[in-house]
Formats: structure tokens, C-alpha cells, sequence
């Protein structure tokens, strides 16, 4: 009786082992599985037209994305101006000089923030933004990312910022500077990297967002100058494109997915290499 | 820094003398903090205010509806005549499959990276499973459209009806889109959050519980099974409800595949619609105040959904990295 229950334990034992290691490897295949596809239906439908021509009219064959490339860049833009400097002087705050009480409101805030559906951000930045001059600009669609960049970026500069030993501090008070400017002058230029690579993974995150675009920068079909205009972007043309009906609009979708997972990618890579050998974690 | 620090000196006025310099830059301390208080405070600012935009917009529906907006099936825009029902159903109903596959999926994946790799290897899959997490959703909606749904309709879909025909989740008609299909396209999202976050709260488990478990006889699946994952389960919930709180709030995969069509079907087969995913879809149409007001009704209850799991998956991974999470 005790030998079956030993077998049945070690039978389980193995069974179940087995069924972990599978599971990982299901999970890893999945992401070379998307991965792979995504190269190769991008890379049989990229072309140098994409990069340089604005979409051509609704049915016809050709064209491509370049006002959506630029649209993006510009959002980014926007969304860097309006998320970083907020989000980087907050995890200052939170870092160096944060009473108790309300740095833990703080930081719930912001995780709050971090966790707030884009969809929900997009409303948000459709009230205050859009409703009162009644149009969908450029404006507003960076205003909605700038405010997704903030959380990520207080996370990572607060993070970075305590990870520098108080020796160099207290080194740089003992010469008589001031707080502020051991900060200005040591602390940050100590963890200048780490800040700027969350940054980076900040906007990477949000470069992919779609949903607070769609009724903030909405869409546009050709070149948008200045900020007031709706502008097209790569998420949402990639959105618009795969779901419409036609096979030009869906190779043209591939391709710009390429491109832009490729971008978001490989500053997620470059970034997390740098994070990982400075060995902190958690951004 | 040292003639920088002169010029500072020399630039006091001279009756001012040592106190009032050493005055001086106390109140550029001062300066620095208020400075970055303000900033820190926007955080609230911003935050508050979200909270104010969706309340004070919504509030023509809210006045109009009341609670039967929660309750009413019908979602029509001509006769101005608004519910929540099926949306709140679709987000609920995607959600619920999305976990049913992922955390499976996912749990057993940590577990492996935390107990059975070599760390080397452990962290480089972990490596990777991050980078999944980062692929925009738009992204995994075209993966939806173009390999998902075919695979529903021609493979997933034909396999559940025999083999699982029975159950009133699996019949009627399969076109492809739907519930399961949604919730499939949201799992392969979500995985890699309870992977990320397990794998972390498994490895902050003692090295004595195992060993102690071991050596009193358990098997290595024992060990881990009945020891390890009890005592970090509480992290484990946590990093449930964040999936949770994403596979809700998720819009554009879902948009993408679903099929957008606000019925409450018992068939997982059968196209639905997702609070986010109407947003997306009707905003920019929404002609009506009214209208407008329910759609923004319907992102203040995303919201507070959101809240409250986030909230909640907070306290519980806060609590296990306090080892508080072991058995009692």
C-alpha cells in the first residue's frame, strides 16, 4: 500500500515537473511564434514607399505610412515635454525629500495612475483637451500620452535616485554644498543613466498606445502641420488597416506592426540591459 | 564646484555676512522641495481631477438612468436609450476566460522558472516573457485578427463543439470572433504579468522552507506545491488581480476581435461587446449629449473596476513582501 503511494507520489512528482517546464515552453514559443510571423508577413510587405509616401486613396494599391511615422514622432514629442519633466521632478521629490504620509499618498496616486485603462485616459484627455475647442488636434493625443508617461517615469527616477549611496551625498554636503545642489550637481548626474533609460522605456510603452488616440489625434490622411490639426499615427493606422477591408490595407498593417514593434523592441532591450547590469530592478 | 561656489559667495551682498549666506541657501533647499512638492502634488492634481472629468461628464446619463443603467440590455443610440448590461457582461466574461487560460499557463510557468530552472536560465526566459509584456496591444490585435480568429473558426472552435458540445458555453454558430476569442487574445496578454510577478514573490520564498519540506520526505513537486506557492500565495492573488485589472481595462486587442455586437449570449462563441471596446468604437460617433454621457458613464465604471483591483493586487503583494504571506 505505502509502495503504490510512494509510486503514485513520484509518478506526480515527475508528471506534474514536466507539465511546469512545458507550460514555460509554451509560453516562450508563443512570443518567438508572434515574433517570427510578424517578421515575416512585415518584412514581405515593407517597402521603401512605406516610409516615404502618404497613404494613397481609400481602394487603391500603394502608398504609405509617412505622415503616421511623423505623427507618432511628434506625439512623442509632446508626450516627453509634458510626462518627463513632471514625472522626473516628482520621483525628485519622492527620493530626496518626501515626508512620510505624503510620499505613500504619492506613490498609491501613482500607482493608481499607472494602472488607469488608456481607453480612460483618452476620455480624459477628450474633456479637457478636445471639448473645449471642439476639434481633435495633435495637442491633445500627446497630452493623453504625456500624462500615461508619468507614472513609469516617477517609478524609475525614484528608484534610481535611492539606488546612489548616501557616501556621495554626505561627500558632497561635508564640501559645504547645499541640498539642492548636491542633488543638482552629484546625485542626478550619479543616476543621470538609469533616469534616462526609464524615460526611454516610458515612452517606448507608450508609443504603442492606440486607444487614447483614437478621439484625441484621431486620424488624418495627410500631412498635419502645427499642433492643432488631428494627426495619423502608426498604432491607430495599424488599427484602422488590419480592420479594414481591404488586402493592400491589411499588408500595410503588417508592415507598420514591423516597425513598430521593432522600435518598441529594441529600446525595451537596449534598456533593459542597462538596467539589469546595474542590477536594479523593478521599473 | 569650488568657483562655482565662490562666485555663489561673492555674489551675497557683503553687509549680509556668514548667517545670512548659510540663510540663503536653506531657502534654496526650501526652494528646491517647494518646487518639486509642486510637481509631485500635480500627480494628485491630474489624478483628482480624472476622477472629476468622468464624474461631472457622465453626469447627464447618471441623472437620467440611475442604477438601471447596470441593469437595462438594451444600448440604443436613435431612441436614446441606454444600459451597461452587455458591456458589463463582455468585459466580465472575456476577463473570466482570459484568467481561466492564463493562470494556469502562467503559474505553472513561474513555478518552473523559480524552482526547476537554472537561475542563468530562469532569468533569461524572464528576459523575454518582460519583452512579451511590452508588445503593444495593437499589435496582438492584428496577431488576433489574422491568426486567432481563422484558427477559431477552422481548428479551436470545431474541436470544443464535439468534444465539449454538451456545455451551453459551446454551441450555437462560431464565426470566428466572440468571447472565447477575445478572452484567448487577452490571455496571451496577460500571461506574461502572472509570470513576471510570481516568478518574483516565489523567489523571495526562504530556501529553508524547501529544504525543510525535503528533507522531511515530500517529493520536489510536493515541496513546491504544499510548501512554496502556500506561502507566497498571497503575492501570487496579487499578481492575479493586475492581470485582472489589465485583461478589463484592455481595449484595442479586444476591439479587434470580439465582434462588437451588444448581445448577452450564454455561447462563447458568440461575437460580444466589451465596455472598452465601445468606447473605442462609438466615441467619435456619439452624436447626442446624452450618448456621450452614457459612453463616459461607462469609462468611469472601467475606472472604478480598475481601482479597486489595483488597489487590491497592491496591498496583497505589498503584505507577502512583508512575509507576512505564509500560512497560518
Amino acid at each position: 500500500m505505502s509502495r503504490l503511494r510512494l509510486i503514485w507520489r513520484k509518478s506526480l512528482n515527475v508528471v506534474m515537473l514536466t507539465l511546469t517546464g512545458v507550460s514555460a515552453f509554451a509560453v516562450v514559443s508563443v512570443l518567438f511564434l508572434i515574433l517570427g510571423y510578424l517578421i515575416y508577413n512585415g518584412g514581405r510587405s515593407l517597402n521603401w514607399a512605406f516610409f516615404t509616401q502618404l497613404p494613397k486613396p481609400v481602394g487603391e494599391t500603394g502608398g504609405g505610412m509617412a505622415n503616421a511615422i511623423v505623427g507618432s514622432l511628434k506625439l512623442l514629442l509632446l508626450a516627453a515635454l509634458i510626462g518627463l519633466p513632471v514625472g522626473l521632478m516628482a520621483g525628485i521629490y519622492l527620493a530626496e525629500f518626501g515626508g512620510k504620509v505624503f510620499s505613500f499618498v504619492i506613490r498609491y496616486t501613482t500607482d493608481l495612475l499607472n494602472g488607469v485603462p488608456s481607453i480612460v485616459m483618452g476620455i480624459f484627455a477628450y474633456s479637457l483637451v478636445v471639448l473645449p475647442v471642439k476639434h481633435f488636434s495633435t495637442l491633445a493625443g500627446g497630452f493623453a500620452l504625456g500624462i500615461m508617461v508619468i507614472p513609469i517615469t516617477v517609478r524609475a527616477s525614484e528608484e534610481f535616485l535611492r539606488a546612489i549611496p548616501g557616501s556621495l551625498r554626505e561627500g558632497a554636503m561635508a564640501l559645504g554644498a547645499s541640498k539642492w545642489r548636491t542633488i543638482a550637481t552629484v546625485v542626478l548626474p550619479a543616476a543621470s543613466g538609469g533616469i534616462i533609460t526609464g524615460c526611454l522605456l516610458s515612452l517606448a510603452r507608450v508609443a504603442g498606445e492606440t486607444a487614447p488616440l483614437l478621439f484625441t489625434a484621431f486620424g488624418n490622411r495627410f500631412w498635419s502641420p502645427g499642433w492643432g490639426q488631428p494627426t495619423s499615427s502608426l498604432p491607430v493606422m495599424i488599427y484602422t488597416y488590419a480592420t479594414g477591408p481591404y488586402d493592400d490595407w491589411h499588408r500595410q498593417a503588417w508592415a507598420a506592426g514591423l516597425v513598430l514593434l521593432g522600435l518598441v523592441l529594441l529600446a525595451n532591450v537596449g534598456c533593459r540591459l542597462v538596467i539589469n547590469r546595474r542590477g536594479i530592478r523593478g521599473v | 564646484m569650488s568657483t562655482t561656489a565662490t562666485t555663489m559667495e561673492r555674489a551675497v551682498p557683503p553687509q549680509a555676512g556668514p548667517r545670512a549666506f548659510v540663510q540663503r541657501l536653506r531657502e534654496g533647499d526650501q526652494i528646491a522641495h517647494i518646487i518639486t512638492l509642486v510637481f509631485a502634488a500635480g500627480i494628485l492634481l491630474i489624478t483628482s481631477l480624472l476622477v472629476y472629468e468622468l464624474w461631472v461628464n457622465s453626469h447627464l446619463s447618471r441623472s437620467k438612468f440611475g442604477w438601471l443603467f447596470f441593469w437595462t440590455r438594451t444600448w440604443d443610440p436613435i431612441f436614446d436609450n441606454f444600459g451597461a448590461a452587455p458591456f458589463i457582461y463582455g468585459t466580465l466574461v472575456t476577463s473570466i476566460v482570459s484568467l481561466v487560460v492564463a493562470v494556469p499557463l502562467g503559474l505553472a510557468a513561474a513555478v518552473f522558472l523559480a524552482e526547476l530552472a537554472p537561475r542563468t536560465l530562469s532569468d533569461s526566459i524572464a528576459f523575454l516573457i518582460d519583452l512579451l509584456a511590452a508588445v503593444p496591444s495593437v499589435i496582438y490585435g492584428v496577431l488576433g485578427i489574422f491568426i486567432v480568429v481563422p484558427l477559431m473558426r477552422t481548428v479551436i472552435g470545431p474541436a470544443l463543439k464535439s468534444t465539449l458540445g454538451f456545455l451551453p458555453f459551446f454551441r450555437g454558430p462560431n464565426y470566428g470572433v466572440g468571447f472565447l476569442t477575445a478572452g484567448i487574445v487577452l490571455a496571451i496578454m496577460i500571461v506574461p504579468f502572472i509570470i513576471s510577478v510570481s516568478r518574483e514573490v516565489l523567489l523571495t520564498v526562504p530556501r529553508e522552507q524547501r529544504e525543510a519540506a525535503l528533507s522531511l520526505g515530500a517529493t520536489r513537486w510536493e515541496a513546491t506545491w504544499k510548501v512554496v506557492v502556500p506561502w507566497a500565495r498571497t503575492g501570487i492573488m496579487g499578481s492575479i488581480f493586475l492581470a485582472l485589472a489589465r485583461a478589463l481595462g484592455e481595449t484595442m486587442a479586444v476591439t479587434m476581435v470580439i465582434g462588437n455586437d451588444p448581445k448577452i449570449s450564454a455561447s462563447l462563441f458568440a461575437p460580444g461587446y466589451t465596455i472598452a471596446a465601445v468606447i473605442a468604437n462609438e466615441f467619435t460617433e456619439a452624436t447626442g449629449d446624452l450618448y456621450l454621457s452614457a459612453l463616459i458613464e461607462l469609462g468611469l465604471v472601467l475606472f472604478l473596476m480598475t481601482f479597486i483591483l489595483n488597489g487590491l493586487a497592491r496591498i496583497l503583494i505589498v503584505a507577502t513582501e512583508r512575509g507576512g504571506g505564509h500560512p497560518s
